[in-house]
């Protein structure tokens, strides 16, 4: 059922080289190929659009769920999935797309990722995007997240794009109740001519509730990139932004911050920046022996990290 | 090992042109201890920095054991061991402290790894996995720049005022590390500073001032010279040139 290249796209996106173990659902070209549940996790189609329902029992501890999207001919593929994560249940969801898009046609994947982390759970959700393809196709992504996080509960989010997308606009947008917490990682690489613009939203509502967002990005050649984002807190919150950009080449970057207090014990900050690689670094790595090449990639390499 | 020879450089600033260096002229003999003194802004880093050619030289010739290094690239330098621990060295957002040290030794992290973490006075333990980034303190970052260098196998290691940031505690053993440095590999060692310490350390002492060496001299007449003027010159705070020995306070 999966031939060489889905292979290559499934370990870039989910870390698989096999099919992996514990909860799955793996869909290709817009159907699913194959779906593993277990005791704990139970995996649904729904009927009313395309997508799944993944329902994780409260108190599920150390289990993984993996929902790799592949795409390997042009086409356009739109997926509705829900995820309810369990009261005290702590779980690991790894989703990504991977477009080998040989034909000089549009292969698009479009995603809207739902979730509900009930009372004192924890989920860390891993989502990373990558692109291939010899032909002119053009390969587009657009996913969006939305995140109700309640009492007690934590959400880690890593978001991953490195090169290969060549137009992307992700949506995440994230509601967190009292003591609820959110870390977000975000790094993104774009190089040739692609664009990439992503929009976050996070509304602290509860007492107690916190984020942090980091963001990191590299722009290259003439890739242009945008980002806003955003915090709201609407009680006794705190929330942190740190939005880091290096710019290379003729790229441009546009970093949009926001952050908005409706309780006056909120507390929000926003740190962007956007630069060069810094001087300082290229030349201590060349004095220990490295080509300005081979000390701008560990820089880079360092900074996605 | 390392000759300089009628050394100039002109930068170019916000003001048009500047002469920093002029015929600085001076050489340096394998396996010995030499430490390089003088006024703030009188050309020391900017000699250092040559010497690793993240300045090239306007005039004059570098040679490193009789090859004539004077246009070659930083990098070429290095791999020809040459190294430098700068004044006021670079953070590094993602790259951590074990990292940066197998780039600098070119392999693994080892039990010699702990050993010159320990020799900065930094527990290898604590430090290994960290990043290189904001939250480390000024001491702490200047430290891992000396461990970098001692990580290397090189034949001339240039270190850029050592002490700076570093307690007197460590002073005592960073002196110790430079001797065992000097020692067991016999690596030729520049260092700046204006530290007696380490001073104690010199063979020779190579004054700059003013963009070129005015004087090389024995570490003997330096502290000879700075306990004179600490005893003897009683004009000393309201002296004109600073009560500097460098300045020439002829009482």
């Amino acid at each position: 059922m999966l031939d060489a290249i889905d292979k290559k796209l499934l370990a870039e996106v989910a870390d698989l080289h096999e099919i992996p173990r514990g909860a799955f659902n793996i869909r290709k070209n817009g159907q699913g190929v194959e779906r593993n549940t277990t005791a704990n996790i139970d995996i649904i189609t729904k009927k009313d659009k395309p997508g799944i329902d993944v329902i994780i029992k409260p108190g599920t501890k150390e289990e993984s769920v993996h929902i790799p999207v592949i795409l390997s001919e042009s086409m356009e593929d739109m997926v509705y999935n829900t995820f309810e994560v369990g009261e005290d249940s702590d779980v690991l969801i790894v989703a990504g797309c991977g477009i080998h898009n040989p034909s000089g046609e549009k292969a698009q994947h479009d995603g809207i990722h739902e979730f509900f982390i009930r009372k004192g759970a924890r989920m860390k959700y891993v989502e990373k995007h990558y692109g291939e393809g010899d032909g002119g196709g053009v390969r587009i992504l657009n996913p969006k997240t939305i995140i109700e996080v309640e009492e007690n509960a934590t959400a880690e989010l890593e978001m991953v794009q490195i090169k290969g997308i060549d137009s992307a606009l992700r949506e995440t947008e994230v509601c967190l109740h009292k003591n609820a917490s959110l870390i977000v990682t975000e790094r993104l690489l774009t190089y040739l001519n692609q664009t990439a613009e992503s929009n976050i939203t996070v509304n602290l509502l509860g007492d107690d509730a916190s984020a942090q967002i980091i963001s990191r990005s590299v722009a290259q050649n003439r890739s242009k990139q945008v980002f806003h984002l955003n915090m709201r807190g609407y009680a006794k919150c705190r929330g942190h932004i740190q939005c880091d950009s290096i710019i290379m080449d003729q790229a441009q970057v546009s970093s949009v911050p926001e952050i908005s207090a409706f309780d006056s014990d909120a507390q929000l900050i926003h740190e962007a920046a956007i630069g060069k690689i810094a001087s300082e670094q290229l030349t201590k790595l060349m004095s220990l022996g490295m080509t300005e090449k081979e000390a701008e990639e560990t820089i880079l390499k360092g900074f996605l990290k | 090992m390392l000759e300089v020879k009628n050394v100039g450089l002109t930068l170019k600033g916000d003001e048009g042109e500047v002469q920093v260096l002029k015929d600085v002229n001076f050489t340096l003999e394998d396996k010995k201890i030499y430490v390089m003194t003088g006024p703030n802004g009188g050309g020391k880093s900017v000699t250092a920095k040559t010497i690793m050619g993240i300045h090239q030289p306007t005039s004059g010739r570098i040679l490193l054991d009789g090859v004539d290094i004077t246009h070659k690239e930083i990098f070429e330098r290095a791999r020809m061991g040459i190294g430098y621990a700068f004044q006021q060295p670079a953070r590094f957002k993602g790259i951590k402290v074990r990292e940066l040290l197998e780039i600098a030794s070119g392999k693994n992290a080892s039990a010699d790894t702990c050993d010159h973490l320990h020799d900065v006075g930094l527990c290898a333990q604590d430090y290994l996995d960290r990043e290189i980034n904001a939250s480390f303190s000024g001491g702490e970052v200047k430290r891992i720049e000396i461990a970098t260098i001692l990580a290397r196998d090189l034949k001339l290691a240039i270190f850029d005022e050592p002490e700076a940031g570093i307690d007197l505690w460590s002073m005592q053993r960073l002196t110790e590390t430079f001797e065992k440095m000097n020692k067991k590999y016999n690596t030729t060692i520049l260092i700046i500073s204006h530290q007696e310490r380490i001073l104690d350390l010199a063979a020779e002492v190579i004054m700059v001032a003013e963009g070129t060496v005015s004087e090389i001299t024995s570490r003997e007449k330096i502290l000879g010279e700075i306990s004179r003027l600490d005893s003897d010159c009683r004009c000393r705070r309201d002296c004109s040139r600073g009560g500097k020995a460098i300045a020439g306070c002829d009482r």
